[in-house]
């Protein structure tokens, strides 16, 4: 076996803190979700397919610029989440039959992402995917670069309001004990469904990231949930800045095993991770 | 033994004239429909291919019935929708036998689910003609043909035959890098590859396999970079091809030369770095294989119905063909053996050729396998043509 160049494991390394930034964009919203509001959402996945494949069509057919569709995609999504909530608060769905429900939902979403844009692949061709930047040998992508500046921006900006805001410390509050956050003002409906709101706006964000550097076909929302939930338990649940760390972990171990080994060999590390957390710390979830 | 291109040509023309013709001399079809059966992958991650199965299948039947059908009878397609799922696929073949009591069977899309099909086929001794087979050691069953001319050895001849282009146009590699998804069809081939290249002294300086769903190629793209083969040869599968050439121009790495087993036709004409990527074919939308006149009207008639069904591909190539053809062994079949004896029509097809828009096929080899009529195509400035050999290339083509 040869051993691998330098400027090979750098180039690796930024690889996988690349896709890490997206797990751990991924991952934040569902980690704020199950923590704070106890739902364990599986729409989330749904949510950011269907925001890449928005992203897509507003930029191939509208010829809008794939960054200014955050502009319609947050606010929309923002809806969309806080009318999940809505729905599953009514329907008084218990955190187990809350991963059961959007499940379905996730489900219906393929089918209609099939429906509109059918199972072909699609990618979008944009300029950004011509631009990099160099440094030395290694190649930092433009997509890939927005993708880590929004992960790791989100993530501390999330991180800040959860700890330094008063809306943040009554999201916390209600996430501790809703009784005793009630008992001092804090609206806990009110706070659920801003928090469901951005959660799914997180989604859509992650769903522009996702059509900026992917591929996209319906059937590859599955793919990312068992990684994307490894980054969550890893991080922590309810902890804004866990799955960042946790999805770069993650990111950088596959792409080094990739590079060192057999790429085949990726998709144990995430889980294998898990495992060896879990066995040494079982109380963290 | 290969068909020449003047053969083919001759044969199909005549074949073809008296299709045309017939289909103004014919008599109606009459009668109780004979009922052909099969699934597709209408919805699911397969179904874009699917689809294209389907529009081929509802052109020939439609054709088929305007000639008169078979046994001076109409033809009926049965075809449900197995969602991409090979376990769906067994059941709803159990349905078609039993339930629909269809006559004949036609296979489903892709090697799970025709072996699916296949054990149903052979629990009941009905004959299966399927089109997208990529594993000829797997298909047991000695009342099972294939319409997709790989041969019986595909994991020897495919790579032969590329080599064979490569020195043919001055560019025989002496290094390759050979990497590849681990789904099997794909797989398989790869795996014969590496055996090929050895015998030809041709130097491995990367494998690389990684499952079917990989996200990330980045680190793929930079191996590959790091052992800078003469030739890529690459088992992606779908859009893993794309995937592939993107992360290398990311990293300023442009190949020799590549070549991609089984990638989606569309995508690699539409990305700059996929120009001059070479893949395999048994049929592509010019001459000399619209030469022949049945060739060239159905690469007219899919063309315009595919464009009506806003399908994304709106030529014939790979799979259009290999539907086609599955469906002329069928018609070949019932009307040599004169019979819907399904063991009659195995009989008849063992013993004889078959004239099919990709070539004159055979059935009398190993697990009624034939020659492998694979042909090398290149992506030359937004089209696939074939390159080799020289007798299939497109006019003015030449390897790049």
């Amino acid at each position: 076996m040869t051993l691998p160049s330098w400027t090979l494991l750098a180039q690796s390394i930024l690889s996988g803190l690349f896709a890490g930034a997206l797990y751990g964009l991924l991952g934040l919203g569902l980690s704020l979700s199950w923590g704070m509001l106890r739902q364990i959402n599986l729409a989330h996945f749904a949510l950011a397919f269907l925001g890449a494949y928005l992203t897509y069509q507003l930029s191939t057919t509208l010829r809008i610029d794939p960054l200014v569709t955050l502009v319609l995609i947050v606010p929309l999504f923002f809806a969309i989440g806080a009318g999940i909530h809505a729905m599953l608060t009514r329907l008084r769905v218990t955190a187990f039959n809350s991963m059961l429900v959007t499940f379905g939902i996730t489900v219906m979403v393929e089918a209609l992402l099939q429906w509109v844009w059918t199972a072909d692949y699609r990618k979008l061709e944009s300029h950004y995917s011509e631009l990099r930047l160099r440094v030395g040998p290694l190649f930092l992508p433009a997509p890939e670069m927005m993708t880590l500046a929004m992960g790791v921006g989100l993530s501390l900006a999330t991180w800040l309001v959860l700890q330094r805001t008063d809306i943040g410390k009554a999201l916390r509050a209600s996430a501790e004990d809703a009784s005793i956050a009630a008992a001092f003002g804090v609206n806990q409906h009110a706070m659920a469904l801003l928090l469901s709101g951005f959660n799914a706006a997180l989604a859509g964000v992650a769903g522009v990231c996702i059509a900026l550097a992917y591929t996209l076909a319906p059937s590859q929302i599955y793919t990312w949930i068992g990684v994307i939930f490894a980054c969550v338990m890893l991080g922590g649940l309810g902890r804004p800045l866990g799955p960042l760390v946790a999805g770069c972990l993650i990111g950088v171990t596959e792409a080094l095993t990739m590079t060192v080994a057999s790429p085949s060999w990726a998709p144990l590390v995430s889980f294998a991770l898990l495992m060896v957390v879990l066995l040494l710390r079982p109380g963290r979830i | 033994m290969s068909l020449d291109r003047r053969s083919f040509s001759v044969a199909l023309g005549a074949l073809g004239a008296s299709t045309l013709l017939g289909s103004h001399a014919t008599a109606q079809p009459a009668g109780a429909p004979i009922k052909v059966g099969g699934t597709l992958a209408l919805t699911g991650p397969l179904s874009s291919v699917g689809m294209v199965h389907k529009l081929t299948g509802e052109i020939y039947v439609d054709e088929l019935n305007k000639r008169g059908g078979l046994l001076g009878r109409p033809v009926e397609w049965v075809l449900k929708d197995d969602q991409s799922k090979p376990d769906l696929t067994r059941t709803l073949y159990e349905q078609l036998v039993n339930s629909d009591k269809v006559d004949l069977l036609i296979g489903p899309y892709g090697t799970s689910a025709i072996l699916s099909a296949m054990g149903v086929a052979q629990r009941y001794q009905k004959t299966l003609v399927h089109h997208t087979f990529g594993v000829p050691p797997l298909a047991k069953y000695d009342q099972q043909f294939y319409a997709w001319a790989l041969g019986p050895e595909p994991e020897k001849t495919v790579p032969a035959i590329v080599f064979d282009a490569l020195a043919a146009g001055n560019k025989a590699p002496k290094t390759i890098a050979v990497v590849t998804s681990k789904f099997p069809s794909v797989h398989f081939i790869s795996a014969g590859v590496r055996e090929v290249a050895r015998q030809r002294g041709i130097r491995e300086v990367l494998f690389l396999e990684w499952d079917f769903g990989n996200r990330d190629f980045g680190p793929i793209a930079g191996r590959i970079k790091d052992a800078d083969p003469d030739l890529i040869w690459g088992g992606a599968l779908g859009l893993e091809a794309n995937q592939i050439l993107d992360a290398l121009k990311k990293i300023d790495y442009a190949p020799r030369s590549s070549f991609w087993y089984a990638p989606a036709p569309g995508p690699m004409l539409k990305a700059p770095e996929a120009n001059n990527a070479l893949s395999l074919t048994i049929f592509e939308d010019h001459p000399p294989f619209t030469d022949n006149p049945v060739a060239k009207h159905f690469t007219e008639v899919f063309r315009e119905r595919a464009t009506q069904a806003n399908l994304p591909t709106t030529t014939v190539e790979v799979q259009a063909a290999a539907s086609y053809s599955a469906w002329q062994i069928i018609e070949a079949g019932v009307n040599g053996a004169k019979s819907l004896d399904n063991k009659a029509i195995a009989a008849w097809l063992r013993a004889n050729q078959v004239d099919t828009i990709q070539g004159r096929l055979r059935f009398n080899g190993p697990g009624n396998f034939g020659d492998d009529l694979s042909r090398v195509k290149q992506v030359q400035d937004g089209k696939w043509l074939v390159v080799w050999p020289r007798e299939w290339a497109a006019p003015g083509a030449k390897l790049r």
